[in-house]
């Protein structure tokens, strides 16, 4: 068992969270009160280097490893950056760009990836639909193959970056007789005739990304925007499940950082019947228990990126126990930190009622923890 | 065009510092440790001007046994390669001018950049004094440096305006806070970093003897300001500024 970083990814860790305290985070509130995508952050972590970051240097990312990923990851939590980034962020890498590096051609590597990695292109996965969502086996759009051209039909709901994409991974069945063995992927570019996506959906959290439905309407798409072979679709939306137990996650680990950071040096300043508030028992308790759990989720985390690392097939119950923990888990620290400040942690300029409500997406998004309790209970 | 830079290991200057309880220093157990900001600047003008006109940029640290942590920050962000000059505790300005003098005897660069000063003891000795021993021209606290040629003009802030000084090289510049923005090594930048050459030198192999001129007997932080005081009336201010405080 190894549990150390190397100097290197330490050095970067820091200077992920030097660049993001000085260039993005004196944004966000600006941003999160507009509820508004922040472009220019946005191509500032893609001019950094975070988007393309595991990807080939030839590609135009930062030929990282899996851990030094999560770490960058977990470092922009850490700096305080908003929940809304890190998923647009997260949705654009791992479920758009890495499904393209993974299952493309050579030809669509060159074509997306140097773009995705520099931020000139946002991406976006299109899997859910409002009738298939935990169970994606019952999609319904469909792909027909007419020459050489697709012709795809359907829509999608709770799409990241679904109204700012340039280019999306959209899912669709190619055979509607089978069930998961039906689903294929393709890459649809902005713009094509008969997809669009809706307006932004009003969200209780991750307010600065943007989501929404995508329609497709007879959208005509080139066959070579098939994306590996008819029937991998599903196979491919799995895959994605380790960056999403991993990378997408590693932002909530950061924020528990952020928090306690955050409630130290406030229970070290605010007096209260004379004595620093910190010295109360019910203050410390609530201190402690944001350590437990950043410490606690920190470690699932990462043995799920070390597994990526080794090349070890995903564990699905441990993967399970990591989502169901973020996701659960959160909600206890996330209200500590919002109770600890009293009034002020209730007001926006504080950041924690913002960390709180971005970290309700933790037991929603990419499979409920309900979901996560089945599988867990199957796999035992 | 080759550059030699100087890099010095600082106390973080986003940490609050303490002195130690019998005044023999700064606590520095609990500190964090980052690079000289001026050196950066330093550092990041010599790349650009490499990224120009070509050739190497080398980063010499003169500290005790951590400072090659900065000097692998220097060769993260670009450079080509660094010195360690050992000094166990760190040397005063004086001591570090007389060692940068031999290592640009034994290096020869075109040009020397500098910080201005350091954030830890902000002395801003070195530049002028390396300039002093060498013989070279100087132009210290730069806000814009171009190079033509074999000259330097480097534009200086000072009070009512811009002065723009023209130096023969090699000479020696030293980098104000505005002179640019210092990049972020990226990650590839860092793995590079790591099989970049820091050679290392002592000051008994430049013949350096570096003891200190300048001691620092005692250390203490400021007074406690004391709390301010309600008078009842102007007449009362009056009086007290007369009598206790002396001011009128």
């Amino acid at each position: 068992m190894e549990f150390s970083f190397t100097k290197e990814q330490l050095m970067f860790k820091k200077e992920v969270i030097r660049f993001a305290k000085k260039e993005i985070v004196p944004r966000i509130q600006e941003f999160e009160l507009k509820k508004q995508f922040d472009f220019e952050s946005f191509k500032k972590l893609g001019d950094f280097g975070i988007l393309g970051l595991h990807f080939p240097e030839e590609y135009g990312g930062g030929g990282a490893d899996v851990i030094t990923t999560v770490l960058a990851g977990e470092a922009l939590g850490e700096a305080g950056v908003d929940g809304g980034l890190t998923l647009a962020y997260g949705a654009h890498t791992f479920l758009c760009a890495d499904t393209i590096f993974s299952h493309g051609t050579e030809e669509q590597r060159k074509k997306y990836i140097p773009k995705l990695a520099s931020g000139e292109w946002i991406g976006c996965m299109g899997l859910t639909e409002p009738n298939a969502g935990s169970d994606v086996a019952s999609m319904t759009s469909t792909a027909e193959k007419k020459g050489d051209k697709y012709i795809l039909n359907g829509s999608k709901i709770f799409i990241t970056n679904g109204p700012i994409a340039d280019v999306s991974v959209v899912y669709a069945k190619t055979d509607m007789e089978k069930k998961h063995a039906g689903i294929s992927a393709f890459i649809v570019e902005k713009g094509t005739p008969g997809f669009s996506a809706g307006t932004p959906l009003i969200k209780m959290g991750v307010c600065t990304s943007q989501t929404s439905e995508l329609y497709l309407s007879n959208c005509e798409i080139p066959a070579e925007n098939l994306l590996g072979k008819e029937g991998d679709g599903f196979n491919m939306s799995l895959q994605t499940v380790e960056w999403d137990r991993s990378a997408l996650l590693a932002p909530f680990v950061g924020a528990a950082t952020f928090m306690l950071n955050r409630c130290v040096a406030y229970a070290k300043d605010r007096e209260q019947f004379g004595r620093k508030i910190g010295q109360f028992q019910a203050i410390k308790r609530k201190i402690a228990n944001i350590r437990i759990f950043g410490e606690a989720a920190r470690n699932l985390v990462y043995r799920i990126a070390w597994c990526k690392d080794q090349k070890k097939p995903l564990n699905h119950l441990e993967a399970a126990v990591a989502k169901l923990f973020v996701g659960d888990w959160s909600m206890g620290p996330s209200n500590d930190a919002v109770v600890l400040h009293g009034g002020y942690g209730y007001c926006h300029e504080y950041d924690m009622e913002r960390i709180f409500r971005d970290s309700r997406l933790a037991p929603i998004g990419g499979g409920t923890s309900d979901i996560q309790r089945m599988i867990i209970s199957k796999l035992i | 065009m080759k550059i030699l830079v100087a890099a010095k290991r600082v106390t973080d200057p986003d940490m609050v510092i303490k002195v130690k309880p019998d005044g023999s220093g700064i606590e520095l157990s609990s500190m964090s440790f980052k690079m000289n900001p001026f050196d950066e600047i330093a550092i990041e003008e010599a790349l650009r001007i490499k990224e120009d006109k070509g050739g190497e940029v080398v980063v010499a640290g003169i500290g005790g046994d951590k400072t090659p942590t900065e000097i692998r920050y220097g060769l993260s962000m670009g450079a080509d390669r660094g010195i360690h000059v050992n000094t166990g505790v760190d040397p005063d300005s004086d001591a570090v001018a007389r060692i940068l003098a031999k290592l640009l005897e034994m290096e020869t660069p075109d040009l020397v950049f500098l910080g201005k000063q350091a954030i830890d003891v902000d002395d801003n000795q070195v530049a002028q004094l390396l300039a002093e021993y060498l013989g070279w021209p100087q132009a210290c606290f730069a806000s814009r440096v171009d190079i033509e040629g074999n000259k330097a003009r480097v534009a200086r802030e000072v009070d009512g305006g811009i002065e723009v000084k023209e130096i023969d090289l090699p000479g020696i510049i030293s980098a104000d806070l505005r002179l640019n923005e210092p990049r972020y090594p990226a990650l590839p930048a860092i793995m590079k970093a790591k099989k970049k050459e820091i050679k290392q030198v002592t000051p008994a192999d430049l013949g350096v003897d570096i003891t200190p001129k300048v001691v620092i007997r005692k250390m203490a932080e400021p007074p406690r300001r004391k709390g301010g005081r309600l008078v009842a009336d102007v007449a009362e201010l009056v009086k007290l500024l007369r009598e206790e405080a002396r001011v009128i």
